[in-house]
């Protein structure tokens, strides 16, 4: 066993080493998500302060050692807020994640593998789905459900429905019709087994990328429906309320909605490297 | 082609129906009964026989197929219901707003063509390695930025700072400017982005090199040959590009205090105008299939293997 | 008759001595003593040969290239393609330049001209083009010699041509560039090569898109481009091999036709010495990046020098007449019974309706035929001969129009669910392509005991050791079992195709194309490993191919499809000897190297 992990796993893990260290800028992705991460898991980590609570004494101060970021109206320390307002923003981002991911892999899943009416029914739906552009189809989904950070993710995560299922298909179609598969059937294998052992794995790749390509997306449109003021009601911080709060002092506090902003743009701009990398070493395997 | 014609006219017909379909299910259906939404402020005051009569006056005891007829039959007489916000027609409001986001996003749409196709074609021409680089890393940084956020960037720097553009507002081709470019950005990038692959692609098939085995240079080989199939690939994007492109103009015309289609879209969605919304999805599913209708027709004329006929 | 063979006597066929593996030396202008010594016996057979074409020996050869060495970048370093190549062409002369892939052959015809794929990089040598080091050139001036001098006919015709622009501007293009006609003059011209390519009804292809043409037409087009401006030279990499066999022979004699009237010069590059020894007068072998042996077409085939030439003239099919087993061809035993028989078996698609009414094609037409036990049936026919439609019927993949498929005397032509199970458990099938037909995630040892899981045959523990015992009996090493598709070669992952459909223990092996994917070398090796196996376990093959040379190799009896219809069947020596359908005829004729002088030991 000791030695199976040292030729197998070992050799794995230093190539994946080599393989990133060798691209500064998902080496940097991959630490600023990570710090994200930490962010929304242990906000403790960062800072002591209190979201919530200001110093009114020191009210729009701009960015300076003891305040990163600066302070808003009340007081309060921007960078503080930022930190807290990763933990809604991206349980809102894995909620709609897992919303596309689950729904549409489902959907595709079973319209290529079984094909006959039910495909050309959810293939269909997809076609009229994907003509409404997705961040108008969650604010229909937000006016139909009503407001609030759990409804927005759901909104924006069956918004995405349409391109999961159709990439799925797309998969499972490629990979049923595939030379191998026959060979498995001619082989004897039955539809239960095939279905399992060769083509859920084989199409689920492409779409698990997409996942992590979503992942970015879906941080814009929270954010986006949250800075229209449909999410999070609002002394509770996220990133997209970060953003409106500051609108108001444009012209004399540009901290205000420089840094949230930057953040989104940050954290969106290392998901997509993240998962560019994961869909070129998928395709290297190949 | 006059049949192909006649047959694509009714698959946008037939879309058109499903999105109107959909949006009925969605927005009617869905447990937030739209009763108390259109009653508004009153819920607190109205007495029980009060929200029935209103009920009763806007149909909506009867069956939900009922309502559904009721509502399909409207709208393909034009009429898409009233606003629970203003009590005006949902169509006219809209066909008022139409000119002013039709004009920005038109304006958006042709900086993210120009400026999009331009980095995709100088990052896939240049010879120098760091530039090239530079180029293709563009698109993803700027589908990687969030509208408001461009918007409120621009307005700070060059409103405020640079005191050079208004920042808010209807008035001028001035006020046009900004709002465009934030709206541009992601649209252009991806264009930028596909057009770069695609034209990357098309640089690596063999009748490339048959053309470069003929001496042809590179100026001819990029344009002559490797852009005309390339774009090919960026045209089926277009539908997707302007239906992104008018919805973004909610973001960016509240980010510049605008009137028009965006703005009429999130106060919608603000007081929960249904009808009003219904009538947005409807818009926007009638641009993406005219555009996607457009691209079809153009399609056999730029790749001859899509027979005309067909 | 006095013969110079500059790239003999200058260049140096490390031939002979062996071990030319990489050791190639950068920029080698010197000759190894050995070299020297090889060539001058080359010399002495040439004379010998004969009939060979004439380069004055004070004149300076049209292309002489010296020690080139070409490497390409990847993820893990530098890998060097070529590491020394060393060849010339004399004006008006044809030189083939063979190999297997890997050998570095088309990479070599790829930097005469600078057409080196992305990545590439020449890193030593000289490429001397009418005394002009090509290597040095501008971009600006190689341009000029592009097309204008050195007319290059690609590999495979459906995608060399641009798919949005018409025939005709794609030929004029290539007198534009170089200025010698514009406009009307060019479109005119264009059309009068694309006649001389050889088709029919130029002006009118000249207005037709590639698309509308068929992959012999694109290949005569790519020939009209290459020699629009009447080329010195012209490099044909493996102009054919994307094509059918007959339309192959077609064109290429076209190409000979052509240089000949004109007196360009042409480097043949072909993985077939078959193709070569009928084309060109002077051969040049390469392996592994190196050239390892050249000189005369008929003395590299007769006698030739290095092991690996000898290898590979063993290996090509067109070129032998060995047979792949062990036990003589038997003729055909009447009294044995028949495993399968297929009568009158049609199979109709239906096509796109069109204005005259639903049509259908009808893909096999009326075949009849049937499989001995312990014997190998061939189905040969060329793409769209309607064999693999046969197969997928018999293995039950399709259903048939109509017609009956017995197994041993039982239908089972429209099998029922179970049925169909017991039946595929009896006939297994090994598919062209080895690698798509194995799932990527998939390691060997889990693809060759998929079957007996799928049937439940013994423990898991058995089903592990069973398919060991396979991976042996196809002679991979037992380490295989561990690995994946990805990690093995085209050869090897045939050979866990085969494992995989012995798991059974069938009584019919259907082959479809099993080797045509493959090298010739690898080929051979398969060809024989099957043959083998026949002998051993008594099982029967449906053997479907476009190569006769294959199946000569291979069969007991054979039948020809053309166009879904089974023209003549057969024993295998009696078909391709006193073939009776002018179709058989034409097929046969198509073989390459049936002009070469007899080479050594031909059996036939």
């Amino acid at each position: 066993m000791a030695t199976g992990f040292a030729t197998e796993v070992l050799p794995a893990a230093r190539g994946h080493a080599r393989f990133v260290l060798r691209r500064p800028g998902l080496l940097l992705s991959l630490v600023m998500f990570a710090l994200v991460l930490l962010a929304a898991l242990f906000p403790g980590l960062f800072t002591d302060d209190d979201p919530l609570v200001g110093t009114p004494r020191e009210k729009l101060r701009g960015p300076s050692a003891e305040h990163l970021f600066g302070t808003d109206q009340l007081g309060r320390d921007l960078f503080t807020r930022v930190v807290h307002a990763s933990s809604l923003s991206l349980r809102a981002t894995f909620v709609a994640v897992a919303v596309a991911l689950v729904v549409g892999g489902l959907l595709g899943l079973v319209s290529g593998f079984f094909g006959g009416w039910l495909d050309d029914v959810v293939m269909r739906v997809v076609d009229v789905l994907q003509a409404i552009p997705r961040l108008l189809l969650s604010l229909a989904l937000v006016s139909a459900l009503g407001f609030g950070t759990t409804k927005v993710a759901i909104a924006v995560g069956v918004a995405s429905v349409a391109g999961f299922a159709r990439v799925m298909r797309a998969e499972v179609l490629r990979v049923r019709s595939s030379v191998y598969v026959e060979a498995a059937r001619a082989s004897g294998v039955r539809s239960g087994g095939i279905l399992a052992r060769h083509v859920l794995p084989n199409a689920s790749g492409p779409v698990l990328v997409m996942a992590a390509l979503e992942f970015g997306i879906a941080i814009l449109s929270v954010s986006a429906l949250s800075f229209l003021g449909f999410g999070a009601p609002p002394p509770t911080p996220e990133w997209g309320v970060l953003v409106a709060d500051g609108r108001n002092f444009v012209a004399t506090a540009w901290w205000l909605t420089t840094f949230p902003g930057l953040v989104i743009a940050a954290t969106v701009l290392s998901a997509n490297r993240i998962s560019r990398a994961l869909d070129g070493e998928r395709r290297q395997d190949r | 082609m006059r049949r192909y014609l006649v047959r694509r006219l009714l698959q946008a017909v037939v879309v058109l129906w499903a999105a109107f379909t959909v949006s009925f299910i969605v927005l009617f259906l869905l447990p937030g009964d739209s009763l108390s939404i259109k009653l508004g402020g009153l819920e607190g005051t109205a007495t029980r026989e009060q929200i029935d009569a209103v009920r009763g006056a806007n149909g909506l005891d009867d069956p939900i197929h009922v309502q559904y007829a009721h509502a399909l039959g409207d709208a393909l007489t034009g009429d898409l219901g009233t606003s629970a916000q203003t009590g005006a027609p949902v169509a006219g409001t809209i066909v008022d707003a139409l000119p002013q986001t039709l004009q920005l996003t038109g304006v958006a749409m042709v900086l993210a063509v120009l400026g999009g196709g331009g980095v995709a074609l100088a990052a896939t021409f240049t010879r120098l390695r760091a530039l090239r680089q530079v180029l293709l890393s563009l698109p993803a940084i700027g589908i990687s930025m969030p509208g408001f956020w461009v918007g409120l960037l621009l307005v700070q720097v060059v409103s405020f700072q640079w005191g050079l553009l208004p920042a808010m507002g209807n008035e001028g081709w001035e006020s046009v400017v900004l709002p465009a470019l934030t709206l541009a950005l992601p649209a252009g990038a991806m264009v930028a982005q596909v057009l770069a692959k695609s034209m990357t692609t098309a640089l690596a098939e063999p009748y490339v090199e048959t053309a470069r085995a003929k001496g042809a240079g590179r100026v001819r080989i990029h344009l002559r040959h490797a852009l005309r199939n390339a774009s090919l690939p960026a045209l089926t994007l277009a539908a997707v590009v302007s239906g992104n492109v008018l919805v973004e103009s909610v973001v960016v015309e509240t980010v510049f205090s605008r009137a028009g289609i965006g703005r009429l879209t999130a106060a919608a969605v603000d007081n929960q105008d249904v009808a009003m919304v219904q009538g947005v999805v409807l818009l926007a599913a009638l641009v993406f299939v005219l555009v996607a209708l457009v691209v079809d027709l153009l399609y056999p004329v730029l790749d001859p293997r899509v027979g005309r006929a067909v | 008759m006095s013969e110079t063979w500059q790239g003999v006597t200058e260049g140096s066929p490390r031939g002979g001595v062996g071990g030319a593996g990489g050791a190639g030396s950068a920029g080698s202008d010197r000759v190894p003593a050995a070299g020297r010594v090889g060539a001058d016996r080359v010399l002495g057979t040439d004379r010998a040969a004969g009939g060979l074409s004439v380069v004055d020996a004070a004149q300076a050869p049209l292309l002489d290239i010296r020690g080139l060495r070409v490497s390409y970048r990847t993820s893990n370093g530098p890998v060097d393609a070529v590491t020394a190549a060393d060849l010339t062409v004399g004006a008006g002369e044809v030189v083939a330049v063979v190999g297997e892939s890997g050998s570095g052959k088309s990479t070599t015809a790829h930097a005469i001209v600078g057409l080196l794929p992305t990545g590439g990089r020449v890193g030593a040598g000289r490429v001397l083009f009418e005394g002009r080091d090509l290597l040095t050139l501008r971009e600006r001036e190689l341009r000029e010699v592009r097309g204008r001098s050195i007319g290059f006919i690609p590999q495979d015709p459906m995608v060399s041509l641009n798919p949005v622009r018409r025939i005709g501007d794609q030929v004029a293009e290539a007198l534009i560039v170089h200025g010698l006609a514009g406009g009307k003059q060019a479109a005119e011209r264009a059309v009068a090569a694309l006649g001389e390519a050889g088709l029919s009804e130029p002006a009118t292809r000249a207005r037709q898109f590639p698309h509308e043409l068929s992959g012999g037409m694109r290949q005569r087009v790519l020939i009209a481009i290459a020699l629009a401006c009447r080329p010195r030279l012209v490099i044909a990499d493996e102009p054919t091999s994307a094509l059918d066999v007959t339309v192959q022979r077609r064109i290429l004699d076209h190409i000979d036709e052509l240089t000949h009237a004109h007196g360009t010069a042409m480097l043949l590059i072909t993985h077939d010495l078959g193709v070569a020894a009928d084309r060109a007068q002077r051969v040049v072998v390469m392996s592994r990046g190196a050239v390892v042996e050249q000189g005369p077409a008929a003395r590299i085939l007769t006698d030739p020098e290095h092991p690996y030439t000898r290898q590979l003239i063993g290996a090509a099919p067109s070129l032998t007449t060995r047979r792949a087993r062990a036990r003589p061809v038997r003729e055909p035993v009447p009294r044995a019974e028949p495993l399968l028989t297929v009568s009158g078996l049609v199979k109709e698609f239906a096509l796109p309706r069109t204005k005259e009414g639903a049509r259908t094609l009808r893909a096999v037409d009326d075949v009849s035929f049937t499989v001995r036990r312990g014997e190998t049936f061939a189905l040969v026919g060329e793409s769209g001969s309607g064999k693999s439609t046969t197969v997928r019927m018999i293995l039950g993949l399709e259903a048939p129009s109509a017609g009956r498929i017995l197994i041993e005397g039982r239908d089972t032509t429209r099998p029922g669910r179970a049925e169909l199970r017991a039946l595929r458990r009896r006939m297994q099938l090994v598919y062209q392509n080895p690698y798509a037909s194995l799932d990527p995630r998939f390691t060997v040892s889990e693809i060759v005991e998929e079957p007996l899981r799928a049937y439940r045959v013994g423990s898991r523990a058995q089903q592990r050791a069973r398919a060991a015992a396979l991976i042996d009996q196809v002679a991979l090493p037992e380490g295989v079992l561990r690995r994946r598709p990805a990690e093995l070669s085209g050869g090897q992952r045939q050979r866990v195709a085969i494992a995989r459909a012995l798991a059974l223990e069938p009584d019919l092996v259907v082959c479809d194309e099993p080797v045509s994917a493959l090298d010739v070398s690898v080929q051979a090796q398969i060809l024989e490993l099957l043959g083998g196996l026949q002998d051993e376990l008594g099982i029967s093959y449906l053997f479907i191919s476009h190569d006769l040379a294959v199946v000569r190799q291979i069969a007991d009896r054979v039948g020809v499809l053309q166009a879904g219809r089974l023209v003549e069947k057969g024993g295998c020596e009696q078909v391709l000897s006193a073939p009776t359908h002018p179709y058989t005829r034409e097929l046969i004729a198509a073989i390459p190297g049936r002009r070469r002088p007899q080479p050594l030991g031909a059996v036939s």
